[in-house]
């Protein structure tokens, strides 16, 4: 029997609880006798702590107060390098770092009390740009202002340069982007010494939030409880950032020894949490006359902030990216992830890539305009095909066709009569219109061997009914977990969609799944469900209770027999790489990812040219991700992505003065709303994937990548100015296209 | 610390008449709550910007957030916990109209504002009538195909 293979998707598990304002969020929660925990934080981006003092005007003894002496463990925040303290001590490394935490029961006084709390800090230098940091003008990290570099390398960069006919070079900036999810952080705590520690909140990655509160506390595993509710978006910035939450809400309930509530409001999340990595990136690329790729020599920089935290990983997936959907075979990378004194930048959907991947695509059509290429013939002559190698040396096992999926988005958008209709109109129209493209991959699943370091494990249990339940730490966040979950043990197993059960990620309760980052969700974790689910069917059928086709009624039957005879029926399934995948972490070398996602967009662009602003008017997102799960949701995942690169492209300025967000409001950072997003026209290419569940891919990542090019590249379509930078503000297209002395131009061919 | 007296306010929410006894500049979203504990409402942005704490007051779609409770005085208020599971919420479970959740309440007292007014919009009707509701994981496409439904199937 076939269940839900055919007819109308199925409806998103937790969606009845959301559409009638029932499902629970953090804020949505109270505990009898809570306090309200506010955090104070550093004014100035670095110095060193003088001196603290609690102001007239405040029952200060009323309130719990904790500073970094009331920590019982280790004041740091446990990731990857633990630089970051939960507490700032001694010495302040950005604007906002926090420092004391109050409590009361009365949050309108708390929130009077944080003011009243006077931090006196002697001020050192610091520094707020990449340039700064490079110079090493001031050291403010570790000996150099460095968390990580790389250098990759592929065939011989030196002599295929010196050789070429032609060189081309330009640099590509990014603006930070705040995530912006709807529902600001915010976590609850309990923490005694007899129960230990537990923690509910908004949050990606339970066991993240464990190991951070692990040291922090000192104490074992099982008193360290973190439960995930309802969460309102995460994108990447409820990855790093909630653990300190976590930390501060349970330092104030252990020194309380009440129920502790931080929710943070709209303009503290933006200005106090992570955003994604500003970046800048160079290209120098030696191409033949007739528009083949000889040699690429990449400098990849992003600004991390100051502390370490994600930025080694974030930049990995970027360098692994910047050379994209196509094959050359002389590579050099170089890459750093730099400090400055702002808040550390942390994950954003994409990971690195869309940085990367914009500069790449900006620069292949710099590179085809000087060979006298189309930008899609250029492409055409440059793709990654089955068999080919990428930059660390991955071979490429699918059946890629990156030319077909070109083709197919320029025919659906009607790219070559809109260059040549728009080329005609613009002579004479106040508004310019432009259309443009971007070609990329995205890889699913952590990079290199993270997926085999991670481990994860998943179970799934049967009860006597016949109902499964799925035990992961996988976070629903909106991108639909807990329904690609449902289906992949439902259709596994042969039972209805609703006779599964997704358990709420509890670490008490659930297995270590990994954390719900890198597209790895679906594809990874999946598959795990998916294994899983094939060994408990193979239990009953093994005991002799079960034989295929069978109908939920004798399943249930069997699952009854099987707990009555053997007390319980579960299954549980850890990850394994796939065949043949292997990866060198000391060269850098090797199978970077289980498998790519290859998409093609084109954004098709009116520039006005007298208010200098751009309005997107088509847009067309192309993608082969596998076996399609979810119709809806898929197409949710990229219509949704697709909003946010336009936001990143044209909208999303994150504006700082010494290294703090001053627009920190959603009435000045402006995000898409519903009159600012064109159509989105979202196509699936199906090509099934060997080792995805139900032959699934990675996809949430992916449509952050190709908007900002084909934005940019439609701009120059109609302005003829190539601009390399984002966000691009309506000012920056005035100043190019007013100016005496021309930016770069040069022909856009038809 | 606060020494603004407290005051009683009566009005309708949801069809059940309340006093109230709270502070004058009280924010109506946080007596919702707070003290009805009607936690649909959701706080986004707290400056009117994000529509997440959407309600109808007196059939009018407004940001709770930037309404003083004194201003409610004998009005009619419904939140999302007030509107009748219907055509809206089916078409937004069967279109991917709510994915994170935390837009939606507002989304669909917004939705359900505008068909009362519009019963027949057009998409751009629809985008005009949802502009002061932001939502950051659907890029907006399936929202207007789930009002577009409910105008349909109400």
């Amino acid at each position: 029997m076939i269940v839900n293979a055919a007819g109308p998707p199925v409806l998103r598990k937790e969606g009845r609880a959301k559409v009638t304002g029932q499902a629970l969020y953090v804020d949505d929660v109270t505990f009898p006798g809570m306090l309200y925990g506010v955090t104070v934080r550093s004014p100035i981006a670095r110095g060193r702590i003088t001196r603290i003092v609690f102001e007239d005007g405040i029952p200060w003894d009323e309130f719990t107060i904790v500073t970094a002496d009331d920590i019982p463990g280790k004041n740091a925040v446990s990731l990857i390098v633990d630089d970051q303290p939960f507490l700032a001590k001694d010495q302040v490394n950005h604007p906002e770092e926090p420092i004391v935490l109050l409590a009361h029961p009365d949050k309108y006084l708390a929130e009077k009390a944080r003011n009243h709390v006077r931090i006196e800090i002697e001020p050192m230098p610091a520094i707020f740009t990449l340039e700064e940091s490079e110079s090493k003008s001031q050291i403010v990290w570790g000996q150099d202002n460095v968390f990580k570099t790389y250098l990759m390398e592929k065939g011989d960069l030196d002599s295929a340069m010196a050789d070429a006919d032609l060189i081309v070079e330009g640099e590509y900036t990014t603006g930070a982007q705040e995530q912006l999810y709807i529902e600001t952080n915010g976590m609850i705590s309990v923490a005694n010494a007899e129960e230990g520690v537990t923690v509910w909140g908004s949050m990606q990655c339970p066991y993240y939030i464990q190991k951070a509160l692990l040291s922090l506390f000192g104490l074992p595993e099982e008193k360290i409880r973190i439960v995930q509710m309802e969460t309102g978006g995460g994108f990447g910035g409820k990855e790093d950032y909630p653990s300190i939450i976590a930390g501060h809400a349970a330092l104030l309930a252990w020194k309380s020894g009440k129920p502790v509530k931080i929710i943070y409001d709209r303009a503290e999340d933006m200005v106090a949490t992570t955003k994604r990595h500003p970046s800048r990136t160079r290209h120098k690329t030696a191409v033949s006359k007739d528009g083949k790729l000889l040699a690429m020599d990449i400098d990849f920089v992003i600004d991390g902030g100051a502390y370490a935290t994600l930025s080694s990983v974030v930049l990995s997936r970027g360098t692994i990216h910047a050379v994209g959907a196509y094959s050359c075979p002389n590579i050099r990378i170089t890459a750093k992830a730099l400090a400055t004194n702002a808040p550390s930048h942390g994950a954003f959907r994409g990971f690195g890539a869309p940085q990367s991947i914009f500069a790449l695509e900006l620069h292949m059509d710099k590179v085809a305009a000087a060979v006298g290429l189309t930008p899609d013939e250029f492409r055409r002559r440059n793709f990654l095909h089955q068999g080919d190698t990428t930059s660390t040396g991955q071979v490429i096992r699918e059946a890629v066709n990156m030319d077909q999926l070109l083709d197919r988005a320029l025919e659906l958008s009607g790219y070559h009569e809109k260059r040549i209709a728009f080329a005609a109109g613009n002579a004479t129209s106040r508004r310019k219109k432009g259309i443009g493209f971007a070609s990329f991959l995205h890889g699913a699943g952590f990079t290199g061997s993270g997926e085999r370091y991670l481990q994860s494990i998943i179970t799934v249990e049967a009860s006597r009914g016949g109902i499964v339940r799925v035990l992961a730490s996988s976070t629903e966040i909106g991108q639909g977990t807990n329904t690609i979950f449902s289906q992949i043990a439902s259709q596994t197993l042969s039972i209805p969609y609703e006779a599964i059960e997704i358990a709420k990620p509890d670490t008490n309760a659930v297995p270590n799944s990994g954390p719900t980052v890198a597209s790895r969700t679906c594809m990874v974790v999946g598959k795990l469900i998916e294994s899983a689910s094939l060994g408990l069917k193979q239990s009953l059928i093994a005991a002799g209770l079960l034989s295929e086709p069978y109908s939920h009624d004798q399943f249930q039957s069997a699952c009854a027999a099987y707990i009555d005879q053997f007390g319980a029926l579960k299954s549980s399934s850890q990850y394994e790489a796939p065949p043949g995948i292997f990866w060198d972490d000391d060269k850098y070398q090797g199978d970077a990812y289980g498998a790519f996602a290859w998409a093609v967009y084109v954004a098709e662009v009116s520039v006005d040219t007298v208010t200098y602003e751009v309005q997107v008017d088509d847009f067309v997102a192309l993608q082969e991700v596998g076996h399609v799960i979810h119709p809806i949701l898929a197409a949710g995942q990229i219509e949704g992505g697709v909003a946010q690169g336009i936001g990143y492209a044209l909208y999303e300025n994150v504006v700082w003065r010494d290294g703090r967000m001053v627009n920190n409001q959603m009435t000045n950072y402006i995000m898409p709303t519903s009159a600012d997003i064109p159509p989105i026209r979202v196509y699936f290419e199906e090509n099934p994937y060997a080792y995805g569940p139900l032959g699934a891919k990675g996809i949430g990542e992916l449509p952050m990548d190709g908007p900002a090019p084909a934005i940019l590249s439609a701009i120059e379509n109609a302005t003829g100015v190539a601009f390399t930078h984002i966000p691009l503000s309506p000012e920056d297209i005035s100043r190019s296209l007013t100016t005496q002395e021309p930016m770069v131009l040069h022909e856009v061919a038809p | 610390v606060n020494v603004v007296p407290k005051i009683e306010v009566s009005c309708t929410v949801n069809g059940s008449a309340h006093t109230l006894t709270t502070y004058p500049m009280a924010r109506l979203l946080d007596v919702l709550r707070e003290q009805l504990k009607l936690t649909g409402t959701k706080e986004g942005c707290g400056e009117g910007e994000c529509g997440a704490c959407s309600v109808l007051i007196d059939g009018d779609l407004v940001n709770s957030c930037l309404v003083p409770i004194l201003q409610v005085q004998d009005c009619a208020i419904t939140t999302i916990e007030g509107i009748a599971e219907g055509s809206v919420q089916q078409a937004f479970l069967e279109c991917g109209g709510a994915q994170c959740g935390i837009c939606t309440p507002g989304m669909i007292v917004a939705a359900v504002h505008l068909l009362a007014h519009t019963p027949d919009p057009t998409e751009e009707q629809i985008r005009e009538g949802l502009a002061g509701n932001l939502c950051r994981c659907t890029g907006y496409g399936k929202i207007f195909e789930s009002v577009l439904r409910a105008a349909i199937t109400a």
